[in-house]
């Protein structure tokens, strides 16, 4: 039978070996045990570790884990340790929810995760049949926390981004503020119209709005046409990279204004010269820069950890991470059975009434999986260092 | 009709001394009977699969995973008609999906409302929501084949490169007509970036399994009739194709609108296994990585196409526990099938569970005295053959 062969033969048998193979390693995989065993307690990290959007999934990886780690080297939850498994969606929803499944098979009780909106998406709407615990460290659209009670997210949502800066703005006395802002991102979009709406209700004027799409990098003639309107600030709220090149063409147009951005603006110190940056705001919930309480200790943690200076992402995955160790500690606490239906029922009615001391402020649920909780504003140093401007408290 | 064709010649073929049948005259199955194995054979497999799914022998992952390996051959299979069939290149299939999935999405979310169907009720089942979803589905492939009638009849002027741009270039209109339809019509049908959400999960193992054997069937007769016939000769020699008569612009519209009535329907059922969908998740990396698919599985091999999907949407899955090296192992494998197999790993061959069965009945077997490579050779130049049961 084997006498003669071929190369082609060959290449047949190997491609129904691999496609064999490939089967059996997926059955391998999926076998996990339904539940957790008694020592320890099973969560899941959740989040795009390759692909366009890694950078965003790998920090609050890296944040999560590094809470993890330390509530170990402290004793764990109830004398349990925490065990985590990471799991890579890539940032495709189909992914995730394949990955949500995986790790609902091994028996997790909570997870911290999605990172970006479109995947938690997802995942949120598959957990409300299993009522799993999940706690998004970063996924900001409004709907996300809308299809049950258990999922839950540790930042502030586009439009409260949106309304915290309209507020500040108002604080600050600006009369006549323009926008410029990339259309077809839903982020940039909603933060937009939530500051536009807030705004006019506080009886600011908005001058105009700008908008340019993805991948442009000239945006001199939005600026004139905003400049034109002669305005006390610009809005801009979109992410770093082409937040720099606004401020800096901004300013060679001889625009010496306030610019204001949201927490997208998160690493803009690389893209724009620290003159430039001068009379910039934008808010955040975190900072390296914070040389307060928590926030200090976890950038210092951190880079133990990771050397390299945590940012936005990495504090929010932290604290995401924290919040569910909440809600698992007070199902601990409870006596229930790992895994059973009431025990995860305990761990989002924990997580919902339970408030915690993150270092992004402190994380309460009012009711909803919107967390009521404070916000910095950031501004830069002559250095182009970031500073604390104000701290901006908890609206209720 | 071919297979027909082929039973009425082979008995002359095989007065050559080919084949074991004693009485000189090769021993073949009706029509009727043939249908019959394979149809069987489908049943069985869906039910046993269903079975597993429901007794949890499959486990919720590698259900999803599943699934996705379901919508994943349909849409090879589909794109296999307009590379591998008709012979071109078009590079947007990713945007016939989108149309299809948002088509079927928004028909089964706005029909299950008005009948005051359910979420939960959706995913329970029942009649009814078998037919809402079919209805859907199929909905979402006639959006989809309008999609390809107006993009099919000025791109196919074009050949190559040319369509391969123009169709990719489409793709994109798609995308951001997707993105930006909502701000034109002056209400909510898209809901632009911020995506499609709340889609129920309709999809499930039996109605994603079920789609792929009526779709392989279909494809697979369609080929087999006149039609198809005249597909694959506008891919062998368009000039003497429309010598002999072969309507060329007709026949190459039919099959890009055949194939895009199919991504339609792949699209359909992957928005009920999501759940959400997005205009980025249609780009242009998603049409080449169907377009892999095909290549790699080999172009007009249905076979190929099917075990191509398979394999390249279970391997990232496989390959889970290697995290940052599987998108390497990844590029590695299609690097080395594209060195070592050009014409894709089945080349234009397909499996025929029939023929196989002839075989055995006349005990004519590929290692029986050294005809085993003649026999090879005759079964791959029968050429398009697939196997519908399969």
């Amino acid at each position: 039978m084997f006498e003669n062969v071929s190369r082609r033969n060959f290449l047949q048998g190997s491609a129904v070996l691999a496609a064999g193979l490939g089967l059996a390693g997926c059955s391998g995989d999926g076998g996990g045990d339904a539940s957790s065993d008694g020592s320890t307690i099973k969560v899941g990290i959740l989040g795009p570790h390759t692909g366009d959007v890694a950078n965003y999934g790998i920090a609050c990886r890296n944040g999560a884990q590094l809470y993890f780690d330390q509530l170990n080297a402290d004793g764990g939850i109830n004398g349990k340790q925490v065990e985590y498994l990471v799991e890579d969606e890539q940032g495709d929803p189909t992914q995730a929810v394949t990955a949500y499944n995986l790790l609902v098979e091994q028996g997790v009780v909570g997870i911290v995760g999605d990172v970006t909106t479109g995947p938690t998406t997802a995942v949120a709407q598959q957990s409300v049949n299993d009522n799993m615990p999940c706690v998004t460290p970063s996924a900001t659209a409004a709907e996300i926390v809308t299809y049950g009670d258990n999922t839950f997210r540790a930042c502030v949502t586009d439009p409260e981004q949106g309304r915290i800066m309209a507020a500040f703005a108002n604080e600050q006395g600006y009369k006549n503020v323009g926008t410029l802002y990339l259309k077809g991102d839903d982020y940039n979009e909603g933060v937009n119209n939530a500051f536009v709406e807030e705004a006019q209700a506080l009886g600011i004027t908005i001058t105009t709005e700008q908008s340019y799409s993805a991948g442009d990098v000239d945006f001199n003639s939005q600026l004139t046409t905003i400049i034109a309107t002669n305005p006390d600030a610009i809005l801009a709220p979109n992410y770093y990279e082409d937040d720099g090149l606004i401020v800096t063409q901004a300013r060679q147009q001889g625009y010496t204004g306030v610019i204001l951005g949201v927490d997208g603006w998160s690493g803009v110190a690389d893209y724009a010269s620290a003159e430039d940056l001068q009379n910039c705001y934008y808010c955040c919930a975190f900072s390296s820069a914070n040389t307060e309480g928590l926030a200090a200790q976890f950038t210092a943690d951190y880079e133990e950890a990771y050397g390299e200076t945590p940012t936005n992402f990495c504090a929010l995955g932290y604290d995401a991470a924290m919040v569910l160790a909440g809600g698992i500690a007070a199902a601990e606490e409870a006596g229930l059975e790992a895994g059973s239906d009431e025990y995860l029922q305990a761990v989002i009615d924990g997580i919902a009434s339970g408030s915690v001391e993150g270092v992004t402020g402190t994380i309460a649920y009012d009711g909803t999986g919107d967390p009521v909780k404070s916000s910095l504003v950031l501004t830069f140093a002559e250095d182009g260092s970031e500073e604390v401007f104000e701290t901006i408290d908890a609206s209720a | 009709m071919e297979e027909e064709l082929m039973a009425k010649r082979r008995p002359i073929i095989s007065m050559g001394g080919r084949g074991g049948a004693q009485d000189g005259k090769r021993r073949t199955l009706p029509m009727p009977v043939r249908y019959a194995i394979n149809a069987l054979l489908v049943l069985v497999v869906l039910v046993v699969g269903e079975l597993m799914v429901d007794g949890g022998a499959i486990t919720r992952y590698q259900t999803s995973v599943l699934q996705q390996v379901g919508v994943y051959i349909i849409m090879a299979v589909s794109l296999n008609i307009a590379t591998g069939y008709l012979g071109q290149l078009p590079l947007g299939h990713a945007g016939f999906m989108s149309v299809g999935a948002y088509g079927c999405a928004i028909f089964v979310m706005h029909l299950s409302e008005a009948l005051g169907i359910g979420a939960r009720d959706i995913v329970a089942g029942g009649p009814m929501v078998a037919l809402v979803v079919f209805a859907g589905v199929v909905f979402g492939g006639i959006c989809a084949a309008v999609a390809g009638v107006i993009i099919g009849i000025p791109a196919l002027r074009l050949k190559g490169d040319y369509l391969a741009i123009i169709t990719l270039a489409f793709a994109e209109i798609i995308r951001v007509v997707m993105l930006n339809i909502d701000d034109v019509l002056g209400f909510e049908l898209t809901r632009g970036a911020a995506g499609l959400t709340g889609i129920p999960s309709y999809s499930n193992f039996l109605n994603v399994f079920l789609a792929v054997a009526v779709v392989c069937f279909l494809v697979h007769t369609m080929m087999k009739s006149r039609h198809g016939r005249a597909i694959l000769a506008i891919r062998d020699n368009e000039i003497a194709a429309e010598a002999t008569g072969v309507n060329t612009t007709y026949y190459k519209t039919l099959a890009f609108v055949v194939s895009a009535f199919f991504a339609g329907v792949a699209g359909g059922l992957y928005a009920g296994c999501v759940g959400v969908l997005q205009p980025a998740n249609f780009g242009f990396m998603q049409s080449i990585e169907i377009l892999v698919m095909v290549v790699l599985g080999g172009m007009g091999s249905m076979l190929g196409s099917v075990l191509s999907a398979t394999v390249l949407t279970i391997l990232p899955e496989a390959l889970r526990a290697f995290s940052d090296y599987r998108m390497i192992a990844y590029a590695v494998v299609l690097v080395l099938v594209m060195i070592f197999r050009p014409q894709g790993l089945l080349g234009s061959y397909d499996f025929s569970l029939s023929r196989v069965i002839e075989r055995v009945m006349n005990r004519d077997f590929p290692w029986g005295k050294g005809r085993g490579g003649d026999a090879e050779k005759d079964a791959e130049a029968e050429g398009v053959s697939a196997d519908a049961g399969r």
